[in-house]
């Protein structure tokens, strides 16, 4: 490493990086072992030992059952689920030069959600009236149409926004707010004529969750999630170039139009996949970039894998607390990361006047 | 040789012409400065010229190519640009905002290579001893200055990505004066002109007269959407010349020791 901090990272970016992953490790750990059945984070890790053959305590049948079939996928959710809200908040914030950009904010989230709440309500009636009684909604029916629904708001969105092949970030932020409003205007009407099972449904779904993982529901999430996370820092460099403004951007010899697509693009797949997995969770996408700017710089290059690696973390840890707190029941995870996430966007708001309302 | 070429090339938006018919070269070597009122065109002009918006008629040529068909990627390392005003609502430090003007054309530039660019283009344009300040903590003049040496940065990436010393190249300057002291304009301009001396087709927006004829090797003077007169400052910058295009009389006067100097006054 030779050379003057001019051109390399910031000092410390190795340090966060190893903080990052022993953060992950450490609340790894924990999500295994708490819950209604608790087991203690020395025992996790002599079973984790045993399994690799290097100590002789193997877990009971129901400690297995409870950390293989149960908090190991719902862990697993929640990291993929949490990495892909924060780099989805990373792009966008990127993509709109404005560090209190949200996919929350520009409706993304919102149509993704009111995808997900028709597929309950409308689905139930269709259901109801086409096939035998009984029949009840196939599972991948809901994460499906959460994820039409973000890539469709996404669109929909561009296309409003886009002008001669010019998208106008001023446009895209107004008509997301617009798009947000409708959304979640559907989404009461959809509130209102709901009945009281579907409506439990969609309280259960509007303030997030990862009870319900399984394996099966990881395998269809990961793949999605790891895409992003490895293309999304091959725009790192154009993304940090479009700071500086779309003409700016294109001066230094960046294609500008493709990156947006792009960055675009991969923000709807993150967001659907996300809301998708465990409802919407908000305040992720916004807290975990800013947390890494202000330890690292805005760099992409650091931003969009650090985001990854703090947004999975952060979003484990709220799930034990979830947990935790109300044991044995549980709280919907949105609930502790509003409590959170919205006061810190307060503060943000407040301390202002770098930049952010412009 | 002509690194640039306009031919009749026209830009209009929305039934407006902005600019109409322009003809001009730009040359390795040459410090060109357009002049003229507010809305006349040069900031079209010029955003023409370095590939920011297609003409809407006639055709710009950048070494004999369309300019709209070179990527981007290829025109960075040839051409860097000033803007007016550039906003940035992220907290880079100074050599970080420098080092975003090579993160294309620098990509694959040593880092020992690339750290000695932008040390260079920080004392170039007098912000050596911001490197690690927080950019948004800087005044206008600064942060103008910091964009000053992110272009030279740029250019100097180029020639070294490339390998070649003698790659032909344009740098644009929207008003690079506009909010500097006299001191730091003075130390721009002839920034400017030492980058033209090198070989550089150095294209600027001005409007101090005295500036200009002291460092221009031609003046394009627009009105109206159109450049009316072009040639070397002494041919352009008359009094006549500017009562027609500013409508205020002017008295040159030969300070000793400089270029001209302008007098103005309404009529």
């Amino acid at each position: 490493m030779q050379g003057s901090e001019a051109v390399a990272f910031r000092p410390g970016v190795m340090l966060l990086f190893v903080t990052l992953a022993l953060l992950m490790a450490a609340v790894v750990v924990l999500s295994l072992g708490a819950g209604a059945v608790d087991i203690s984070p020395r025992r996790v890790l002599a079973i984790f030992a045993a399994g690799l053959g290097l100590t002789d305590q193997t877990a009971t049948p129901r400690e297995a059952l409870v950390l293989f079939d149960i908090r190991a996928p719902r862990t697993l959710l929640g990291l993929l689920a949490g990495a892909a809200l924060a780099v989805s908040g990373a792009l966008m914030q990127g993509l709109f030069r404005n560090p209190l950009a949200d996919p929350s904010l520009v409706g993304v989230s919102s149509g993704s959600a009111l995808a997900a709440a028709a597929s309950i309500v409308v689905g139930d009636r269709l259901i109801a009236a086409f096939w035998p009684a009984g029949t009840t909604l196939p599972f991948a029916v809901l994460p499906a149409a959460a994820f039409l629904g973000g890539l469709i708001t996404t669109t929909v969105l561009y296309v409003i926004a886009t002008r001669q092949g010019r998208t106008s970030v001023t446009t895209m932020l107004l008509a997301g707010v617009a798009l947000a409003a409708l959304a979640g205007a559907l989404t009461g009407l959809l509130v209102y004529v709901a009945d009281d099972r579907q409506l439990r449904d969609l309280t259960f779904w509007s303030l997030g969750s990862l009870g319900g993982a399984t394996w099966t529901k990881v395998a269809a999430v990961a793949p999605a999630v790891l895409l992003v996370i490895v293309a999304a820092p091959v725009l790192a460099r154009g993304l940090n170039a479009l700071l500086l403004g779309e003409a700016e951007a294109y001066h230094v010899g960046v294609a500008v139009q493709r990156l947006k697509r792009l960055a675009i693009l991969l923000t709807a797949l993150a967001v659907g996949v996300a809301v998708a997995a465990c409802g919407a969770i908000g305040f992720v996408g916004i807290v975990v970039p800013h947390v890494i700017r202000l330890a690292c710089g805005p760099d992409h290059r650091v931003l969009l894998p650090a985001s990854a690696l703090l947004g999975g973390s952060l979003l484990v840890g709220a799930d034990v607390l979830a947990r935790l707190l109300v044991s044995p029941s549980e709280l919907p995870i949105g609930i502790l990361t509003a409590a959170v996430g919205a006061p810190f966007f307060l503060w943000l708001l407040l301390r202002g006047g770098r930049g952010t309302f412009a | 040789m002509s690194l640039l070429t306009l031919s009749a090339a026209s830009y209009g938006v929305r039934g407006k012409t902005l600019l109409n018919q322009a003809s001009m070269t730009l040359r390795p070597g040459e410090l060109t400065v357009a002049i003229g009122p507010n809305g006349a065109g040069k900031s079209t002009l010029l955003r023409l010229c370095c590939g920011e918006l297609a003409p809407t008629g006639g055709r710009v040529l950048w070494d004999g190519a369309d300019l709209a068909s070179i990527p981007p990627w290829r025109l960075a390392a040839a051409r860097a640009v000033l803007p007016q005003a550039s906003s940035l609502g992220f907290p880079f430090t100074v050599a970080e905002v420098v080092r975003l003007g090579m993160e294309t054309v620098g990509r694959k530039l040593p880092r020992a290579a690339a750290t000695a660019i932008i040390n260079a283009s920080l004392a170039s344009a007098d912000v050596g001893h911001l490197t690690g300040r927080s950019y948004e903590t800087l005044s206008g003049g600064e942060r103008q200055r910091v964009h000053f040496a992110r272009a030279v940065a740029q250019l100097a990436a180029g020639r070294a990505a490339s390998g070649r010393d003698d790659l032909p190249q344009a740098l644009f300057l929207d008003e690079p004066t506009a909010s500097l002291d006299i001191h730091h304009q003075l130390l721009l301009i002839r920034e400017a002109r030492r980058l033209a001396d090198s070989g550089v087709a150095v294209f600027a927006v001005l409007h101090d007269l005295s500036l200009a004829s002291s460092c221009a090797d031609a003046i394009l003077l627009m009105r109206n959407g159109e450049i009316v007169a072009q040639g070397a400052p002494d041919m352009v910058l008359t009094p006549d010349w500017v009562r027609q295009v500013f409508g205020v009389e002017t008295e040159v006067l030969q300070a000793s020791g400089g270029g001209p100097a302008f007098a103005y006054r309404l009529p």
